[in-house]
């Protein structure tokens, strides 16, 4: 029973950490319509992003890195967006999954000749916290407690915000909003941004108690198409519960089954969502 | 449709075929023959995704599924019941056939980017499963004993043996990809690439139509994963469901025209030639990955037709030829 509990608290820590790369990519999704398949490499270059500032001269703190491996996501987004994706939005799924490949194996080709494959870690000690018989990790509360703090700030900028009101105008119906005065070429960049800045952030928080190679990502990905699909597509705060679910199912199932059961699981059930529910677990039907 | 149009659109895509896989059987060099092995391989397997993706315009990212599960059947049919390669093709298609039919039914009823997360979402669940399959051999997967090479003359006549099924498979690839082409059945499946709701309206029976071709375009990847298996002599769940190759195959059809039973034997050769080129060149060795990506973005961005939607749309001439 002891062993559940441990394993079910650290798969909700971790869940708070996928439900944050499962927003990003469900935020495209929901406003642009477009499958980021140059998420998984984002994530990893937000890991590399905290790799070097903390193993680079200037020995950053991991989380203070975060801050810069935040923007740095942004501003990377906004780029992306205005060379790869802008000229293929409202063009066939194809093009658009094309298109966001083919910036995925930009990065992993250049990310493989600089760093090579083999992998790396951030030795970083936030200590342990014990309650009873549960034993966590510092470094994965603290990942558990910036991803709260990330989807809060996340909400209020959606929902409180005027930049906010226009992206969920544009997910809303893009030519209304765009009769409405919204500029819908700059809030699609934002958008593509902040769904970047999103996965780089949860990156550089898994770097910290995970290691890492410069394919990592793909596995993140994958499991943010599952989070996405659980909460919802295109429900950021959805995302959320989605990563939790997900965080939960991989520490309970391994108690009953063998590990590597694991993803036939999240994927039969990520299949079966869709076709039963593609408004997500706890989406209302449209 | 007159005469001359069968002639040509059909001729010359068979025409590429024969004298590419003619080249190494003249020559008789085993490496010429692993090469044109490889370019005719993505050729069928292209072609069969261009029977959905390209008539129907539904995306299949996860089509490499079809490729893994038949290489698995056949492969399990020769290594432990020891039955014969054409067994091991006949099963291997089957059973690509029987999944792709139980799951076109349901997941054919999702559009768009659900469509192809849901097939993602099949690659990685079968990979997964027959990572833990052991009559499958689980994560170490399985291995041809020497002696089944032996039935056809040894391990060096097998290989040619493979090279010339490979040919004929990739063949009936293309006339199957003609004839739908060209059919009724064909018409309607481009009429639901167009507009699926007005398809319906129009009489077209969409769920039919796509299973069928969703089955069509499975059941030869199916043939042909049995087929590289055998000749892989090793079969192993991360190459044989690799999620990149179904992209690859997206890719070829895309580099050379979807919906064109031309396109994806060029953009196959056209992407395989390019990937040589660039794995060989000491200067882009090394980022080999993002010079083929940057050249796909440019492709996607900016001739969004391929070659043959280019051409085409160059020269109205050539329209009734390149089919």
């Amino acid at each position: 029973m002891g062993f559940l509990l441990a394993s079910v608290t650290d798969g909700l820590l971790i869940g708070f950490v996928y439900g944050v790369a499962a927003m990003g990519l469900t935020l495209i999704w929901g406003v642009m319509d477009v499958i980021n398949l140059s998420h998984g490499p984002i994530i990893t270059l937000g890991m590399f992003g905290v790799y070097l500032l903390f193993t680079g001269p200037l020995g950053l703190n991991p989380y203070l890195a975060l801050l810069f491996v935040a923007l740095g996501g942004l501003l990377f987004g906004i780029l992306v967006y205005f060379i790869a994706v802008h000229r293929v939005i409202g063009a066939s799924h194809l093009s658009t999954l094309l298109a966001t490949y083919a910036v995925n194996m930009i990065i992993i080709g250049i990310g493989t000749a600089i760093f090579t494959a083999s992998p790396r870690n951030v030795e970083f000690n936030m200590g342990r916290l014990t309650f009873g018989n549960v034993t966590l990790l510092g470094t994965r509360v603290i990942a558990a407690v910036a991803s709260v703090l990330v989807s809060a700030g996340l909400y209020l900028f959606l929902y409180k915000t005027r930049p906010g009101r226009y992206i969920r105008a544009v997910a809303n119906n893009k030519d209304a909003a765009e009769l409405m005065g919204v500029p819908s070429m700059q809030i699609l960049a934002l958008s593509f941004g902040l769904g970047t800045m999103l996965a780089a952030i949860s990156g550089a928080l898994i770097a910290t108690f995970f290691p890492f190679t410069i394919l990592a990502g793909g596995a993140y990905e994958l499991k943010s198409f599952v989070i996405s699909v659980l909460g919802g597509l295109g429900n950021p705060i959805g995302a959320l519960y989605g990563g939790l679910i997900l965080g939960v199912l991989e520490g309970i199932i391994p108690t009953f089954m063998e590990t590597t059961w694991v993803p036939v699981v999240e994927f039969v059930l990520f299949v079966l969502i869709l076709l039963v529910r593609p408004q997500g677990l706890l989406g209302v039907k449209k | 449709m007159k005469y001359k149009d069968i002639n040509l659109g059909l001729v010359l895509p068979i025409l590429i075929i024969v004298l590419l896989g003619a080249w190494p059987i003249i020559s008789q060099k085993d490496i010429n023959r692993e090469t044109i092995f490889t370019i005719i391989l993505f050729m069928g397997l292209a072609s069969s995704l261009n029977i959905f993706l390209g008539y129907t315009g539904y995306v299949s990212f996860g089509h490499v599924v079809y490729f893994g599960l038949g290489g698995y059947v056949g492969f399990y049919f020769m290594s432990a019941q020891g039955q014969s390669i054409w067994i091991a093709m006949l099963t291997g298609g089957l059973a690509s056939g029987l999944l792709a039919f139980l799951l076109g039914k349901a997941i054919l009823r999702l559009r768009g980017g659900y469509f192809a997360l849901a097939t993602i979402g099949v690659n990685e669940a079968v990979r997964a499963f027959i990572n833990n399959f052991d009559l499958f051999g689980g994560p170490i997967g399985m291995t041809l004993n020497f002696k089944v090479y032996k039935a056809y003359g040894g391990a060096a006549k097998s290989l040619w043996m493979a090279y010339y099924l490979l040919i004929a498979t990739v063949l009936l690839v293309i006339v199957v990809s003609y004839l739908v082409r060209t059919s009724k059945f064909g018409l309607g499946l481009l009429a639901i690439r167009e507009d699926e709701d007005a398809a319906e309206v129009m009489g077209v029976r969409a769920p039919d139509a796509k299973t069928w071709a969703y089955v069509l375009s499975a059941i030869f990847p199916g043939i042909l994963g049995a087929l590289f298996f055998f000749k892989n002599g090793a079969i192993e769940p991360v190459p044989a469901f690799r999620l990149s190759m179904s992209i690859e195959m997206i890719v070829m059809v895309m580099l050379g025209g979807q919906g064109t039973v031309l396109g994806p034997l060029l953009g196959a050769a056209g992407y395989q030639w390019m990937r040589g080129f660039l794995l060989t060149n000491s200067f882009f060795k090394n980022i080999q990955l993002a010079v083929a990506g940057g050249l796909l973005l440019v492709i996607v961005l900016f001739v969004p037709g391929g070659v043959i939607g280019w051409l085409r749309k160059q020269i109205p001439g050539l329209r009734r030829v390149l089919q």
